[in-house]
């Protein structure tokens, strides 16, 4: 007999996300992905000046904070057709990595660690053992037993006052959790030590770009942070000395402690190679540009698409093939629900027709989300790090196949075990590692364009709206930490008409489409055992190993009317 | 109060508090009897609960506590407050979570925290923002009505931020429109400063109180003074030196801002002095100007970014910058009170009729 079951809210991600899921004989037969919240930041973009939508569209999401920013101004610049100096897009090169790494590092610790590692199982650890476990697996310098101790003691001590806090409720000696005490003794501090060095890290933005979360230092046509050796105000010798310094600590934390965690942690949980499927269709733009001609020329990590699983051939991106359906979102179509429009063409008309709150369960037959249903070429796509691994793999892309060939031998396993709820979560972590590696020689580039005597931030050609045509329109892309990312911008009369964002999260949680195809979400639930339907561990494991961010997702844009007109109405 | 005399005070007996000493020992997978030792390190355990809302926001404000400092984020969770509730952090999820929340709530109700991130949808009857199948509206009610005192962080929470920007598709509404009459202490700023929540919470801890607040119920240790009169660049924009391009001479030296956008003229907030990322750097620092987003509705007065404050007749004078200061104050007193036609403000016309005599009760 099915039984539908609602986990609602999905904690521990970004945004409002809420999952129904039909059980029947303990596994999930179906399930329905919705999002329950809504703002309408496309419709507050119209009519207001195109270089001001990075800092609107920003504010899409405060955990991957740059994102929506570098979309926007790269969506603005390919309107307007402005090319941006080379010094400046070396430093939104530094500004992405470290985001993307910074982001991972607190998507793993403190979003998805407690779906693996039991924190009360901890209190029980030896921690001589698990001192010799840190020692066997990296050179980290915390790995004392009496440091392992006094965590272990911390956290006693905290469980002991009764009152766990933000740890109450969790899912403490569940049947899934497989981790032996001393292992989770570890990830505890882990857990911790994270999240400190996650505030270090992203101190590259403060510097470069006033402060984080939300960095105020993009322009369209540049970056603002002036670059000038030989001044107290500007990009010099003792900031990128700094910069280098926090970059080497998220090399250092990234290779002695995050990679080794999943590879400690991975043997534990081989079952989850396979489990979280889903769709094998896979989507990366590509991003970082590293040749003088710039974006979106020379990209250091490949776009394309893999279909099927298949690995042998990679489909290159023609962004007209995109569409969105809302044939199950609370959305109308002139034309009918059962079209598909291209960002430029599309249009939303918010109507919620769900049930009204407070309600138990929604009409998942009929409409039951705020996401819109994204396609390529009318199938569903993966997007995010592992979408990036696979592309880069199937295109031979040297540090892509290079991380991934050492960790399948690590694992002794075949490339098919990427594509899971485990492999989603290693490829975030390789991500990781391949980005820490390669940001050095971004800070090379920029300090020998620097040394020629190129100060150039800002390309000041298209600046004034005086001199824009009429008419524009452009699209800007960009591998976001959760995958990829795209922006459609229409300009006339110097004000934005529309404006329509894809991003990662309304692909990966999209609801079914006008041909009943599942989103990756929903499709990546199907088979997945539940050992206790009441708390649904196993639920979050999936959806978490994508990162969700809820906020990014929903989004509106509306073809009519400008914001001028509607003022003098009122 | 210790606990024992909080449980006193909610006439709680001792046998019902060992009682439920030992249940969550159970919870906690412990033998029971752990039971006793919980009930002695609970009756010293002052840590005030806290729950934690999310609405229409973008977790701007969550990870901004996440870059806390002095307290770092794992000593607040673990040593100041008890987060019984945050969706971002908390490891339980639904039915779970929602039941951690219910239980803060009975236990102490009209002693908890309750600090909200995000604005509040009050359109389709609530539809527009849902958690556990409840309407964020109704959420806000219960629990921030029955807390001690409810923190709004954020401009979204503060003053209803981006979605109650023109033409507000959603209804969005602030928190202290929905709580007239609650005790709301306002942390603006696109995301708030995690250093001025610090800054509350450990006042509340110091002094037992909320600190002092002006009209717009900001702490006036993080909002009562202007931008412009903190400012590093002050001098050079006293002095005449203005940076007319991205990149110029005077964008390299760090000459003021002003005419590339800047409205750290009409912006109450202490990221001059505070600054970012444990005292860093902030927007004016790092070469971008201030974009006002500790003001209410400044996602319609103070845009377009990059075009200066209009209607400045000369430049370089000190009397000119109090007179732009106390014009926009004006204004956002005038947004603040004319919530949900805020757009109209978009109006630059109505910049000259605002009366300065708003900003001087302010100011003192």
């Amino acid at each position: 007999m099915a039984n539908k079951i609602v986990v609602d809210p999905i904690t521990r991600i970004e945004g409002h996300l809420r999952i129904e899921a039909k059980v029947e004989n303990g596994k999930i037969v179906d399930a329905w992905s919705s999002s329950t919240m809504f703002r309408g930041i496309e419709k507050i973009l119209q009519g207001r000046d195109p270089r001001d939508a990075w800092f609107y569209t920003q504010r899409f999401c405060g955990v991957c904070t740059t994102v929506h920013s570098i979309a926007s101004i790269r969506a603005v610049e390919n309107a307007l057709g402005i090319k941006v100096p080379y010094n400046a897009e070396m430093l939104r090169n530094i500004i992405m990595g470290i985001q993307n790494v910074q982001d991972h590092v607190i998507h793993f610790y403190h979003l998805h660690a407690l779906d693996w590692v039991d924190i009360v199982s901890a209190l029980k650890a030896d921690p001589r053992k698990t001192a010799a476990l840190q020692q066997s697996v990296s050179d980290w310098k915390y790995s004392s037993a009496d440091y392992f101790k006094s965590v272990q003691d911390k956290i006693g001590a905290f469980a002991n006052t009764g009152r766990l806090g933000p740890f109450s409720n969790g899912y403490w000696g569940h049947p899934a959790m497989k981790l032996p005490p001393e292992v989770n003794l570890m990830g505890v501090a882990h857990y911790l030590e994270a999240l400190n060095l996650q505030k270090e890290i992203i101190k590259i933005h403060a510097i470069l770009g006033s402060k984080n979360p939300h960095p105020q230092t993009f322009l369209v046509g540049g970056m603002a942070i002036p670059v000038d050796p030989n001044s107290q105000n500007a990009l010099n010798a003792a900031k990128i000395a700094e910069i280098n310094k926090y970059i080497q600590m998220a090399d250092e934390f990234v290779k002695k402690v995050y990679v080794p965690d999943v590879l400690a942690v991975a043997p534990y949980y081989l079952d989850w190679t396979k489990y979280g499927a889903g769709h094998l269709n896979y989507l990366a733009y590509g991003e970082f540009p590293e040749t003088q001609s710039g974006y979106p020329d020379g990209l250091w990590i490949p776009g394309g698409i893999v279909k099927d699983g298949d690995l042998k051939n990679v489909i290159d991106v023609d962004h007209n093939k995109i569409t969105e359906y809302v044939t199950h979102s609370w959305y109308d179509y002139t034309g009918g629900d059962a079209t598909a429009k291209h960002p430029y063409d599309g249009e939303q008309n918010a109507n919620y027709t769900g049930p009204k709150p407070p309600y138990d369960y929604l009409n998942t037959d009929e409409k039951y989300s705020w996401v819109k249903a994204p396609r390529y070429d009318d199938a569903p796509m993966e997007v995010g790090p592992l979408a990036r691994m696979v592309v880069g793999y199937a295109r031979g892309h040297k540090e892509i196949t290079g991380a991934i060939e050492y960790t399948l031998s690590e694992l002794n396993a075949g490339a098919e075990i990427l594509f899971s709820t485990l492999g989603r979560t290693a490829a975030r972590a390789l991500e990781s590692l391949i980005t820490v590696d390669r940001m050095p020689k971004w800070m090379d580039m920029l300090v020998n364009n620097i040394k020629t005597g190129d100060y150039e931030i800002h390309n000041p050609e298209k600046w004034d709206p005086e001199s824009w045509p009429t008419n524009a329109r452009g699209y800007g892309f960009h591998e976001a930490p959760r995958g990829a990312l795209g922006h459609w911008v229409v300009i006339e009369n110097k004000n934005i008409k529309n404006y329509q964002a894809v991003v990662p999260t309304t692909w990966n949680a999209s609801p079914r489409d006008a041909n009943e195809q599942r989103g990756q979400y929903e499709q990546s639930l199907i088979g997945t055992p539940l050992a206790d339907p009441e708390r649904p561990l196993e639920i979050l494991r999936t959806i978490h190993s994508f990162d969700p961010c809820l906020a990014c997702a929903v989004h509106i844009y509306d073809g009519k009317g400008d914001l001028k007109s509607k003022v003098k109405v009122l | 109060m210790n606990m024992a005399e909080k449980m006193k005070y909610l006439g709680v007996s001792r046998r019902d508090f060992l009682k439920y000493c030992t249940a969550l020992s159970g919870t906690l997978a412990l033998s029971p009897a752990f039971g006793p030792k919980i009930a002695e390190a609970i009756e010293s355990d002052n840590r005030p609960p806290v729950i934690w809302l999310e609405f229409q926001d973008c977790a701007g404000d969550t990870e901004s506590l996440l870059r806390a400092s002095a307290p770092t984020a794992a000593q607040l969770i673990l040593d100041y407050l008890s987060l019984d509730y945050h969706e971002t952090i908390m490891a339980a999820a639904g039915h779970q979570a929602e039941a951690a929340k219910e239980s803060t709530f009975e236990k102490y109700k009209g002693k908890y925290i309750c600090i909200v991130e995000g604005s509040i949808p009050t359109g389709a009857d609530g539809a527009y923002c849902t958690v556990g199948g409840r309407s964020a509206v109704d959420i806000l009610k219960e629990i921030g009505g029955n807390a001690a005192f409810v923190i709004a962080v954020g401009t979204c929470a503060t003053f209803g931020g981006l979605p109650a920007a023109y033409p507000n598709p959603t209804g969005a509404k602030s928190v202290q429109e929905l709580l007239p009459g609650k005790t709301v202490i306002n942390l603006p700023g696109c995301p708030m400063n995690v250093d001025n929540l610090n800054g509350t919470i450990v006042h509340y801890l110091l002094f037992g109180a909320p600190p002092a607040m002006d009209k717009f119920l900001r702490p006036k240790f993080a909002y009562g003074k202007r931008i412009h009169d903190n400012c590093e660049r002050r001098a050079h924009f006293d002095a005449g030196q203005y940076v007319e391009a991205w990149g110029d001479y005077g964008h390299k030296q760090g000459w003021c801002l002003y005419k590339m956008g800047c409205k750290g003229p009409e912006t109450f907030h202490n990221c001059p002095t505070i600054r970012w990322n444990e005292g860093l750097s902030w927007p004016v620092q790092a070469g971008h100007g201030c974009a006002g987003c500790s003001e209410p509705g400044f996602w319609d007065t103070m845009t377009p970014l990059y075009k200066r404050l209009p209607n400045v007749p000369g430049f370089g004078v000190e009397a000119t910058a109090t007179k732009i200061g106390a014009a926009v104050v004006g204004i956002s007193a005038v947004v603040f009170g004319m919530h949900g036609i805020v757009s109209i403000i978009r109006n630059r016309g109505l910049v000259k009729k605002v009366e300065s005599s708003e900003f001087e009760d302010d100011d003192k």
